[in-house]
């Protein structure tokens, strides 16, 4: 094998977007041929989404106790490959699939982890890597001593460049594994929403909102923009959203295209957990709020005019384009 | 049940991080400490299980000597017993050298039902320790975890885990390593006569030397080296909108399609 190895999250043949992010990563950095894994049913499925990415060798592992996820047995079968194929770097998505099989592995190889990385680049045969530590209040530039190396890297960072064709190979390594100790015996999907740190666009409601049953205000913004709804802690530890809303420090760290902050005034836990995004929208009655410090653009008036007027003007502005 | 919980002094997310001079590290001048968030989520659990199950809950943490107050607090949320492993000579470790000296700290008693850690620890955001420690000890593993029960023999657990836009359930033998979310639980605040009782409970001091680890080998071994630290680059000057709603909103649109052009 050599070069670099990738190791993906699927399901039902659907890769997971940083999945596809890293194969593209793992072929600009130009270190070798890149292979990647698939575990699970549907896992020869994702050969031809990574393949047009430059992927040259599918390694799959569809059968039993590989069709359902068990940190343990997965972790022993990416040491296995890594071991046979011998690659001088393993890259991972830091989604919680990742965070949680990637460590394992590092500790499994005694080989060096750098999590959840934003900056990868070739230097040399080696790799520079930045990482965000204190939810992206600073970066850490770190080096990783040996091979293989393993790196994670955040979701909705990498780009992704289109391509075409399936890969050259798809073959099913041997390996073999104790019996799982840690075994997932089901998976709740909720499909209708869109994942905050992969989207591309997120909408969050802050104390600005005043009550639950206005992020109905954020929903039909969100809606119309294709967005995720997301919210600062207060109103998540209010109970107005479920946790899995709340951006920031101790919350979600996002890094989309498109942030609009919606009554948020801009808490130093939540700005660090959104500073990764392209273009932050504030909107807010306080031209004071701390928020507009960190944002491209500013609406400075009251939500409950601002908001329905902006989901308005997208409207009509999708509609003439 | 005896319940480790491995827990992490860090700076309060309040904290303005500015980096030391020669951006080797953060500026820790005037920083307050605290327990780890995620960490408090573990104890509270722990708590719970003894409660339950009856049997104690240790601390085990790894620091310099200020980490004293952050085991404090979690022995004034109800925690027994800890264990303070001091890093001298091993403060530059990385992440499996950490793991490592924590294994060792546990591997000095026997019996242990369950480890739990924080899902992550606010200062390196790694994320890494608890899958370590689970790899290092061969114990299975469950990270993001959000509720979680014992089965009546206390052989087996049942954890859902947070993942991206789902939910999971794992079933785990114990003993087992599970790294606790928000939204497991809803952690106590220590009262004033658990304050007081927790200047009196044992806090055994240990060190990497006295665990039998070579401090120079293990700091010789590190696999992950940081190199240094920067701070984000500036964000642009704000455009700011005011005056009548609709008119904004309008302009926004525009500003969006046409200079930042994401719509």
């Amino acid at each position: 094998m050599s070069g670099i190895l990738v190791v993906l999250e699927q399901w039902e043949g659907r890769v997971r977007r940083v999945g596809l992010e890293a194969c593209a990563t793992a072929v600009r950095l130009g270190h070798g041929p890149v292979s990647a894994v698939a575990f699970g049913a549907g896992a020869e499925a994702v050969a031809e989404a990574v393949g047009g990415l430059g992927v040259e060798e599918l390694l799959v592992l569809p059968d039993t106790p590989f069709d359902r996820y068990s940190s343990d047995a997965f972790a022993e079968a990416v040491a296995e490959i890594v071991r046979q194929g011998e690659p001088s770097l393993v890259l991972f998505g830091a989604t919680a699939f990742g965070k949680d099989l990637a460590p394992r592995v590092s500790g499994l190889l005694k080989a060096g982890l750098a999590s959840d990385v934003t900056g990868i680049d070739p230097d040399g045969d080696d790799v520079a890597i930045t990482r965000p530590v204190y939810a992206g209040k600073a970066l850490q530039r770190v080096r990783i001593v040996g091979t293989p190396k393993l790196v994670s890297l955040r979701p909705n960072v990498q780009p992704v460049g289109a391509g075409g064709g399936p890969v050259a190979r798809v073959s099913r390594p041997a390996v073999e594994v104790g019996a799982p100790r840690a075994v997932v015996t089901g998976t709740e999907r909720n499909d209708e929403t869109v994942e905050l740190t992969e989207a591309s666009r997120i909408v969050s409601g802050g104390r600005g909102m005043k009550a639950s049953e206005n992020f109905r205000l954020l929903d039909e913004l969100a809606a119309v923009l294709g967005a995720a709804v997301g919210s600062s802690r207060p109103v998540a530890d209010e109970g107005w959203v479920p946790h899995s809303y709340h951006v920031g420090q101790t919350g979600k760290v996002v890094s989309p295209d498109l942030y609009v902050a919606v009554g948020i005034s801009g808490a130093i836990q939540h700005v660090a957990g959104i500073s990764n995004s392209k273009c932050i929208v504030a909107i807010n009655n306080d031209p004071d709020a701390p928020i507009f410090k960190v944002a491209n653009y500013g609406v400075v008036g009251d939500l409950f005019q601002v908001v329905p007027a902006l989901t308005a003007a997208l409207k009509a502005h999708l509609d003439a384009s | 049940m005896k319940i480790a919980v491995l827990v992490k002094q860090v700076p309060d997310t309040a904290t303005r991080i500015q980096l030391a001079s020669d951006g080797s590290g953060i500026n820790t001048a005037g920083i307050k400490w605290v327990l780890n968030p995620y960490d408090e989520f573990a104890i509270e659990e722990a708590l719970k299980l003894r409660d339950q199950h009856s049997g104690e809950v240790v601390l085990v943490s790894f620091g310099p000597a200020r980490v004293e107050e952050a085991i404090r607090q979690g022995l004034a949320m109800g925690a027994d017993r800890a264990i303070w492993v001091s890093d001298d000579g091993v403060a530059d470790v990385d992440y499996l050298g950490r793991a490592q000296i924590l294994v060792a700290a546990l591997s000095q008693e026997a019996d242990w039902d369950l480890v739990l850690v924080g899902k992550q620890a606010v200062d390196d955001d790694a994320a890494q320790t608890g899958p370590l420690v689970a790899a290092l000890l061969d114990w299975p593993q469950a990270m993001v975890v959000l509720g979680l029960t014992v089965d009546a023999a206390g052989r087996r657990i049942t954890a859902t885990r947070e993942l991206e836009g789902a939910t999971e359930t794992v079933e785990l033998t114990l003993p087992a390593v599970l790294g606790a979310q928000r939204g497991l639980n809803v952690p106590r605040y220590p009262t004033l006569p658990n304050i007081m009782k927790a200047k009196r409970k044992e806090v055994r001091h240990t060190s990497a030397a006295d665990l039998g680890l070579d401090g120079a080998q293990l700091t010789a071994d590190r696999r992950v080296v940081v190199e240094g630290y920067q701070l984000p680059p500036p964000r642009p000057e704000p455009k700011v909108l005011t005056g009548d709603p609709a008119e904004a909103a309008a302009t926004l649109v525009k500003l969006l399609h046409n200079e930042a052009q994401i719509l």
